[in-house]
């Protein structure tokens, strides 16, 4: 049984005079004991919406949420406010893209961990900064006990990162979601956050619902990945999988668009055409068809459904995806 | 026909919902936003009814608000009032005569007070802001020491209690509604200064004021096309919600005795400040200019809270 | 002779503090002498990450902040010396392309008026007739509809935004654009139609671009030079190919090994220099060379002598007292770059203890 069954979640804003929006349409994906799992897509695609739903962090005015997300055993979407907050920092932990904002600008770094300490593990007074000090050693922050006393303004971007992730490790939860948690930094400091994730998830055994737009990063750390457009699932393969044979023509045209470091300079790149807003409701047919170049009328008919052209497990919601027998051209006419 | 052009139209035809609207400019939005507003709606109709009454007031009022027609009737001095009745609407004050007309033509007055002193405030004080605000941002070094020396003086008119200066300003320029005025505005000079200045410091830091100057568009152009546009909207809601406080702190100068003494000209914050005496025996002489200022500063408070919402660039798109 | 040559350029910003007038109590050397050449066609790109001073760079090449020291010759004009005037009609031929798309764009003007603002800065077409023609074959080219004339920035979309900044740029037919992050604000699918635009741009007009960004796979794309900034200085300069075949100095290789690569086989094998600690202040950068404090092949020596950007063959310069003997493998690494580099060990506190604090992690 998977650590996290999130099955058809929708999330819908609509408030007071507005017309709803629906940010994240029937999403459903799973996550297995110390698996990490990739939630990847461009602003719009509902990634961060997901993860705020699932941690119970939506605004309850407003927003009509649906589905399920069973995390060990129990509904998260069904769970009362009180229960979800003991959840939350216990079994259940998440990181933010900006540090400095998900940090209480007026309290030192130590007084935020030893509170997480005390209140989900009990540890009091000395014993609580000794482990405070312990866990920000284990995520590489120089001199612990020294920044204990430190306000998070006086630590550089990646330090606040770091004690962030202290503090979600603080518990040993059982899943920790990260939503594009190394976006804000530099591409140095980002491996060096990068290579710390990666290091705990291998040594506690820990889950990661890694949430980026950040290919790249998603191909180094995620064993699963979901590829998201327009709140829904598109594609889901295995790490490997996915980035040898991208079958949906989104999770394709992206990875042929992205300029490679290690690929052969001197020729144009193959973007997709559009943009995000040139979309059309999934009911009435596949959002991603005003920008795809293989788009036939059946794709305007109605939602596509997730089948498995290729292997097993690598799922895939088009009528017509990218096979190596079909050749990527338009459909006669 | 073609398959190919029939999944085009009908792409077309699906993709047509997503359209937005075109050539919408900011001020336009924010216009639209406030009639969908309640607190935009409610708060325009009272000013409306308001001014309407400032200007036809006179011609309604149906006795001569000057004239102590009943005097026979009232004692001021003998606790003896005369409450409403179906002659006068709103009753008589203490030298008899008729308040519902005192009352209509006194909107006018009130009108007066308020639009011209929060004009005064919001010409001086966005002259001195914009003056400040554009030489702290486009003027070097030089422009710099101007706007440091030009804000320590607005810091003192700030620090000094408003209604001390207007005391002051009161004393020197003897009693009249003049007077008035001048203190209620000179009161709001440096609220306008700093509100525009500092708009103006922060939009002058933006990309796009960057990206004009990168441009080669001269310095008093990035000022009036680029900075000024974009640092009105909290002046235009400061200037609403002054309006309110113009008046309700022209009714209390006028109330402190510094208004308008001549009996001839009733105004709002003067009957209230006359029925002060008689309070104990005839409250509804004080309730009725109360109750009208108040509605009234309630009116430009409301449409400038709403005005505050509609311009407010985050709730854009 | 090259277009735009750039040499020994500095810019402090001093720190200020006081009460009525201010005095500087400090200097923050965001760009701290630095020399390089564009040629006329071709694409320098200046790579680095926040705080090393390329965004000041740009700008300082533009004077839209003051240059401190040092010469930005363009087309044999010493433009940092030039009275504020003089440079202003100089701006027609050096533009600039913004990282935000949407902050650069004055929301209360329509995409007609903003385009015309450059020309009428600069007494281009003789009446606003003349101007708008000009616009719609512009906004043609940077692949926007001709209808866009009288709408407003929030209408479009973040793709469309950065063409309407490009068309912005090109109205004024400049000799030199400076793009400055042009992409990295788009989604990963427009950034590629925005880059495409650019060298299609560069072929029909010969636009010479200098572009600073973050993202090395973009620029390496795009450039034929690139130079790699690391606290106010260069460190490396080279042909684009030969600086990712061979990159010498220690941060470009920690650089290059750091940025992910959308390839799970490639990031699975790839042997990454995981860098120590943050980037110090450039308010009290350390002495020596800039790295030492990061550097894993730190000598005594680098901690006392700045090393200068030297041709070690072919254009490739470095700014390494030790570049060949890193290469050569040579010189023991003097602190570890895989894991250990970023969780917490005994050998870190160590570390730690020995060196005096660099102030490093204060954020100015």
């Amino acid at each position: 049984m998977p650590l996290l069954s999130v099955d058809e979640l929708t999330v819908t804003f609509g408030g007071r005079g507005r017309t709803p929006s629906t940010a994240v349409d029937g999403v459903s994906f799973t996550v297995d004991q110390g698996q990490v799992v990739g939630l990847v897509g461009e602003s719009g695609c509902g990634k961060s919406v997901t993860s705020l739903a699932l941690m119970g962090l939506l605004p309850r005015k407003g927003v009509t949420i649906g589905g399920r997300a069973v995390f060990d055993g129990e509904d998260l979407l069904a769970m009362g406010p009180k229960k979800l907050r003991d959840m939350r920092g216990s079994k259940l932990a998440m990181i933010f893209q900006d540090p400095l904002s998900s940090l209480n600008p007026v309290i030192p770094i130590g007084v935020q961990v030893t509170e997480i300490l005390e209140r989900h593990r009990g540890l009091k007074g000395e014993a609580a900064r000794k482990e405070a000090a312990h866990l920000l050693d284990r995520v590489g922050i120089p001199d612990p006990r020294r920044r204990l006393k430190e306000y998070p303004h006086q630590l550089s971007g990646g330090m606040r990162q770091r004690a962030l992730i202290a503090m979600a490790v603080a518990c040993a939860p059982r899943l920790l979601i990260a939503d594009e948690p190394t976006t804000a930094l530099d591409v140095t400091i980002q491996a060096q956050i990068l290579e710390l994730l990666k290091e705990l998830v291998d040594q506690e055994g820990t889950a990661l619902l890694m949430i980026t737009h950040d290919l790249g990063v998603v191909a180094g750390l995620c064993d699963q990945v979901n590829v998201l457009y327009a709140g829904k699932a598109v594609e889901t393969a295995g790490r490997r999988e996915l980035f040898a044979h991208p079958t949906h023509p989104y999770a394709h045209g992206l990875l042929g668009s992205i300029p490679r470091l290690d690929a052969p300079r001197g020729e144009p790149l193959n973007p997709i055409r559009g943009s995000i807003n040139d979309k059309i409701a999934w009911a009435d047919g596949c959002a991603f068809a005003p920008r795809c170049d293989f788009y036939t009328m059946e794709c305007l008919t109605g939602t596509p459904q997730l089948t498995e052209p290729r292997t097993e497990g690598h799922r895939v919601r088009c009528v017509n995806p990218v096979l190596p027998e079909a050749p990527a051209e338009e459909v006669p006419a | 026909m073609s398959t190919k052009t029939d999944k085009i139209d009908r792409l077309a035809e699906l993709t047509q919902a997503n359209e937005t609207t075109t050539g919408a400019s900011l001020w336009r939005e924010a216009f639209r936003r406030l009639k969908n507003s309640k607190m935009a709606v409610i708060g325009a109709a009272v000013i409306a009814l308001f001014v309407v009454v400032a200007i036809v007031g006179p011609w309604l009022a149906p006795h001569t608000p000057t004239a102590q027609t009943w005097r026979g009737e009232v004692f001021a001095n003998q606790g003896k009032f005369v409450g409403a009745r179906g002659e006068n609407w709103f009753g008589l004050d203490h030298l008899g005569r008729d308040m519902f007309s005192r009352m209509l033509v006194g909107a006018r007055q009130t009108l007066l007070v308020g639009v011209v002193s929060m004009l005064i405030g919001l010409v001086v004080g966005a002259l001195i802001g914009m003056l400040s605000g554009a030489a702290a941002t486009l003027g070097g070094r030089t422009g710099r020491r101007v706007d440091t020396v030009v804000m320590r003086f607005i810091d003192i008119l700030l620090s000094l209690p408003s209604l001390l200066l207007a005391v002051s300003i009161a004393a020197v320029m003897g009693q009249s509604l003049t007077t008035v005025m001048i203190a209620v505005g000179v009161v709001q000079i440096p609220v306008f200064a700093r509100l525009l200045r500092g708009s103006m410091l922060s939009q002058g830091g933006s990309d796009y004021v960057l990206a004009a100057k990168a441009l080669g568009v001269r310095r008093k152009r990035i000022v009036l096309t680029q900075i000024l546009p974009n640092s009105l909207s909290p002046v235009i809601v400061q200037a609403t919600l002054s309006l309110a406080t113009a008046i309700i702190e022209a009714a209390a100068l006028s109330y402190l005795g510094l208004g308008n003494p001549d009996p001839a000209v009733p105004e709002w914050g003067v009957m209230l400040a006359q029925a002060q005496r008689f309070f104990d025996n005839a409250p509804m002489m004080a309730v009725y200019p109360a109750v009208g200022i108040i509605v009234t500063a309630l009116g430009f408070t409301l449409l400038g809270e709403a005005m505050r919402e509609a311009l407010d660039p985050k709730l854009r798109g | 002779m090259s277009l735009l040559e750039l040499d020994g350029v500095k810019v402090h910003f001093p720190v200020k503090r006081g009460l009525l007038f201010d005095r500087t109590v400090g200097h923050v050397y965001a760009v701290d002498g630095v020399s390089l050449k564009v040629e006329a066609g071709q694409t320098y790109g200046l790579v680095g990450e926040s705080g090393c001073g390329k965004t000041t760079l740009g700008r300082a090449v533009l004077r839209l902040v003051d240059v401190t020291d040092g010469e930005v010759v363009f087309d044999g004009t010493d433009l940092a010396k030039l009275p504020e005037e003089e440079m202003r009609k100089f701006r027609r031929r050096l533009q600039m392309v913004f990282q935000d798309p949407l902050g650069s764009l004055n929301p209360r003007q329509n995409i007609e008026s903003i385009l015309s603002e450059g020309m009428l800065a600069h007494g281009i077409g003789a009446n606003q007739e003349e101007r708008r023609e000009k616009i719609k074959a512009i906004l043609q080219r940077v692949g926007l509809p001709s209808n866009a004339l009288s709408r407003y920035p929030h209408e479009f979309s973040g793709g469309q935004r950065q063409r309407i900044g490009i068309a912005r740029a090109l109205v004024l037919e400049p000799d030199v654009i400076i793009c400055d992050e042009p992409v990295s604000a788009l989604d990963v699918s427009i950034q590629a139609q925005v880059v495409n635009l650019l060298e299609e741009l560069q072929e029909q007009l010969g636009l010479t671009y200098l572009v600073i960004a973050h993202d090395l796979a973009v620029v390496r794309h795009i450039s034929d030079v690139i130079g790699v900034m690391y606290l106010g200085s260069l460190v490396e300069e080279a042909p684009s190919d030969a600086l990712y075949a061979a990159p010498k100095h220690p941060y470009t290789k920690a650089l290059m090994s750091a940025v992910p690569v959308p390839d799970p086989e490639v990031e699975d094998r790839r042997e990454r220099i995981l860098l120590h600690g943050d980037l110090p202040s450039p308010a009290n950068p350390p002495a020596g060379c800039r790295f030492h404090t990061r550097c894993p092949w730190a000598q005594p020596r680098c901690g006392q002598e700045r090393p200068v950007l030297t041709d070690v063959g072919d254009g490739h310069k470095v700014a390494c007292h030790f570049a060949a003997e890193i290469e050569s493998g040579d010189l023991p690494l003097t602190r570890p770059t895989g894991v250990e580099a970023v969780v917490g060990t005994a050998a870190s506190t160590e570390e730690s203890a020995g060196e005096p604090p660099q102030g490093d992690a204060k954020t100015v």
